[in-house]
């Protein structure tokens, strides 16, 4: 019966091996230096993901922009002023429903809260969708890493007189302060990958814009596209695209796992 | 010469009154706005469920109940009901869940028990890093390299096993797309791994090493600790680890999206193309024309939104009583 669950994780870990090795196979094949300097191509003709690229990038800072304040305020709250209230074990349930809701029912959300009334699709109702991504995951780690700190280290600073809000500032804060960066970066990976709630949000772009109140180009889109094309350029920069997108998810994963990482050893 | 020295008294103490009342303002202001933001959650969650409401009002009210049982799918007719969608969803979640969970609690009694302990760190942090990798990444991984192979190697020998089988021929039956209902599950299957393992790993760790030494003590094997004492001690938590890879499952949209095959429409083979709820919203949401229409692909979302929410609330729910257990 061991030898089964040996087995098992033999399996999975090479299925994943699998998928990973296709992924670098195949994106690797297609990356070059005109896929970080060229625009998305018509079909049938080279080209690069810049604006995709860029698009994805203007998107994530301005949902993170938005975000990171209102989780962390949330977290503040239930990890200080509410840890023993009733909001807080009610809206640490509801976040975790939040964590883990489809996010293409969150798409459907903001496509009826700004598309619609709005009349068209825009870059902004994209960054708002990731933003509500966002929230749920900063707000789960800010309250862990708060409840992490000891309260030794509060009183101490109420000891000498310091109001509750400079406590939390210069004590609390500082203390758990790679925990929330952690978690900033967490969401960051989470939804960087995230096509659902763009696909009637930001829609898609096959050219250069800068404009946030019109529809953009993001990677994970662009990718979808390309990839159920029948065209075998776009095909090579589905997966080329591919790749970049899992190198910065992990990237970014193992970096978050290296700022807490010397906490978790023992 | 009192006089002076109270007059300098009472200004310093109204100096002090004065910023011991502006610390309290600040502190004011500062709670108000944490304690809106936390608001702010309990106010997106309820601004999706009206939203989701208001917009598929239209499509519930023209068809009523029979949305929820109507196979037709007709843009054209304007005629539009939900159960493949439903069927769909259902069908790839728990054929997923099926394959996930022996493997993913597999994979977690290897960690906790068996793994040498220099592979226990490395092999943990993989499989939680997989658990972060977007889910398009496995949907184009499926529709390139997956599904061709099931297509040209495994379908075509499975159909063969199986012909004249009563029952099981129908449920394998050809022609062999590669796209379908069972490379979906499949595929979800690989994606709702990693969750199940990693939520299972830490429930094992929860349990008191007091309680599995005592069993070994008595000379239990390691597969009668973990089957007589892991395992019933982490029940609960082992089901919020499976309701939430279900929960997963229900609304994985992209992955699904690409090997699903689209095809509104009940077939008894799970070799058949066929569609989901999350499937069937990203493929026509932009392309809907029509008030009725993208009505009904909202009341879609509504219906996934309730299934998910009522199994990811059991999931948390369960899971909050095995971190009370052990005073977490």
């Amino acid at each position: 019966m061991m030898a089964l669950c040996v087995v098992a994780a033999g399996i999975g870990l090479a299925w994943l091996a699998l998928i990973l090795g296709a992924l670098v196979y195949k994106g690797t094949a297609g990356l070059s230096f005109a896929v970080f300097t060229e625009m998305t191509p018509p079909p049938g003709e080279a080209g690069g993901l810049l604006n995709a690229i860029a698009g994805s990038l203007l998107m994530t800072i301005i949902a993170v922009v938005v975000g990171t304040p209102i989780g962390v305020l949330a977290g503040t709250y239930m990890a200080e002023y509410g840890r023993f209230s009733r909001i807080t074990t009610v809206v640490r349930f509801i976040n975790d429903i939040l964590l883990s809701a489809p996010s293409i029912i969150i798409g459907l959300f903001v496509y009826e809260l700004m598309v619609r009334p709005m009349g068209h699709f825009s870059a902004i109702a994209g960054a708002v969708a990731l933003a509500i991504l966002v929230i749920p995951v900063v707000v789960r780690t800010t309250e862990d890493m708060l409840n992490l700190v000891p309260n030794a280290l509060r009183e101490a600073g109420a000891a000498i007189g310091a109001p509750r809000w400079v406590v939390i500032r210069s004590v609390a804060y500082r203390a758990a302060l790679s925990g929330i960066v952690t978690g900033i970066l967490l969401a960051i990976a989470r939804i960087s990958g995230e096509t659902a709630p763009l696909l009637f949000t930001a829609l898609n772009n096959q050219f250069w814009s800068s404009n946030i109140n019109a529809p953009m180009a993001s990677l994970p889109v662009t990718i979808f596209q390309f990839a159920l094309s029948p065209y075998e350029e776009w095909q090579q920069l589905a997966w080329t695209g591919a790749l970049i997108i899992t190198l910065t998810v992990l990237g970014l994963s193992i970096l978050a796992r290296s700022l807490t990482g010397r906490r978790e050893d023992r | 010469m009192t006089i002076a020295s109270d007059a300098m008294l009472s200004s310093a103490a109204r100096a002090r009154e004065a910023t011991v009342r502006r610390f309290a303002l600040t502190d004011a202001i500062f709670r108000g706005l944490t304690r809106a933001s936390a608001i702010l959650v309990l106010v997106i969650l309820g601004g999706v469920a009206i939203s989701l409401f208001a917009g598929s009002w239209q499509a519930l009210s023209s068809f009523g109940f029979s949305f929820l049982t109507t196979e037709s799918w007709n843009p054209v007719t304007e005629k539009f009901g939900a159960l493949a969608p439903i069927y769909g969803t259902l069908v790839t979640a728990a054929i997923a869940i099926l394959i996930a969970v022996p493997i993913g609690i597999g994979i977690a009694v290897f960690l906790t028990e068996l793994c040498p302990r220099p592979l226990r760190r490395p092999i943990g942090i993989a499989v939680e890093l997989l658990a972060g990798i977007p889910s398009i990444i496995y949907g184009i991984w499926g529709l390139f390299v997956f599904a061709p192979f099931l297509q040209t190697t495994i379908q075509p020998f499975i159909i063969n096993i199986f012909h004249g089988v009563p029952g099981l021929s129908s449920l394998f039956a050809g022609p062999p797309y590669g796209i379908g209902l069972l490379t979906s599950a499949l595929i979800l299957a690989i994606m709702v791994l990693p969750f199940i393992t990693s939520i299972t790993k830490d429930v094992f760790d929860t349990v008191p090493a007091v309680l599995k030494e005592s069993a070994y003590g008595i000379g239990c094997t390691t597969w009668e600790v973990t089957r007589r004492v892991v395992i019933p001690y982490t029940r609960i938590g082992i089901m919020g680890g499976v309701m939430l890879g279900l929960g997963r499952a229900l609304g994985e949209t992209m992955a699904v999206t690409f090997v699903i095959g689209n095809a509104h429409r009940i077939s008894a083979s799970l070799f058949a193309p066929g569609t989901t709820i999350s499937a069937t919203i990203a493929n026509e949401f932009t392309e809907a024309d029509g008030d009725l229409y993208t009505s009904s692909l909202v009341s879609l979302g509504l219906i996934l939104f309730v299934i998910t929410f009522l199994i990811l609330a059991a999931a948390r729910y369960m899971l909050m009583r095995i971190d009370a257990r052990t005073g977490v």
